[in-house]
């Protein structure tokens, strides 16, 4: 076991342990906040794995980006800051069986399949450099069709989020959160 | 490294999020047991493009490919459960129950004070 492998296993050990304490926790905003832990113990095992650009773009996009989205969710939806019972719902030991099936099922068939598989890690496989290149030359169409998707998913949050525009709007702009005799 | 430790890894978190999703109950939770599962198959992309020394690096564009993809899936899942929350004043995704079949259970009570808006989120 090189030293590169305990690294990785103390950082994966910290990403499924927190992983596990926000699918089990019974506080939303602690869930956030795990999924934190989470993901920057991810980050960490992108960049034992070299693959230090996507380590900086997890760091940037999930720890920075989609927990503080996540947080404005929980804010809006007024959930309870403290302990709240009902997070769970009844099929919870069926989940438990289900995902303990997944489990064993896909650690078996990786293990067997790839016990032999090893790779020397050198270092500079995945800079900004090379994966910038990599993206601009080979990948660049995709990339210009992901930025669509990304303009296409921005506008249609908007017109989701909105209440003043979209079917109905003639009645009561903007008024679709207090109105109740408004139609 | 062996290729072994990080797919153990992606496994487990895979089937934690699996977990998540099926036995969380609040809507908001549901979405981070989805980014958990979003964040295995990304360990595995790059894992295997480590392994096989991909000269165009098409694991690694492809996790970054995944990451914006889970970007606009969060923003519009977002919006979707604040509309949920504007019409039914709840995010429990088990109480959404109009969309099936069996018509002769009964609906949930709608909570108190809440029933107008109900209707009028039925009809838009």
């Amino acid at each position: 076991m090189t030293g590169a492998e305990v690294v990785f296993t103390l950082l994966g050990v910290v990403a499924v342990g927190s992983a596990v304490l926000v699918v089990t926790t019974r506080r939303l905003v602690h869930a956030a906040l795990w999924l934190v832990v989470s993901f920057g113990a991810l980050a960490g095992g992108y960049l034992v794995l070299t693959a230090e650009f996507v380590a900086w773009v997890q760091v940037l996009i999930y720890v920075g980006a989609v927990i503080v989205l996540l947080l404005f969710g929980i804010m809006l939806t007024r959930a309870p800051i403290g302990e709240s019972a009902d997070l769970d719902s009844g099929n919870r030991w069926a989940a438990l069986a289900v995902a303990a099936a997944t489990a064993v099922l896909l650690v078996t068939v990786l293990v067997m399949g790839f016990r032999d598989a090893y790779t020397p890690l050198a270092p500079g496989g995945g800079s900004a450099e090379s994966l910038g290149s990599g993206i601009f030359r080979t990948w660049v169409l995709p990339f210009e069709v992901l930025s669509v998707l990304l303009l296409a998913a921005l506008v249609g949050a908007i017109v989701l989020s909105r209440s003043d525009i979209g079917p109905g709007a003639g009645d009561g702009a903007g008024g679709d959160d207090d109105g109740k005799g408004e139609r | 490294m062996h290729l072994a430790y990080p797919l153990v890894v992606a496994a487990l978190l895979f089937s934690v999020g699996v977990y998540g999703v099926l036995a969380r109950r609040n809507a908001i939770l549901v979405l981070m047991s989805v980014e958990l599962m979003l964040n295995a198959v990304n360990l595995n992309l790059v894992a295997f493009d480590v392994w096989l020394r991909d000269r165009l690096h098409g694991g690694q564009v492809l996790t970054l490919f995944t990451i914006v993809i889970a970007a606009a899936e969060i923003g519009l899942g977002l919006a979707i459960v604040l509309l949920v929350y504007r019409n039914r004043r709840m995010i429990d995704v088990d109480r959404l129950r109009e969309l099936r079949e069996d018509g002769t259970a009964p609906a949930p009570a709608p909570e108190p004070g809440t029933g107008s808006r109900t209707e009028e989120g039925a009809v838009r």
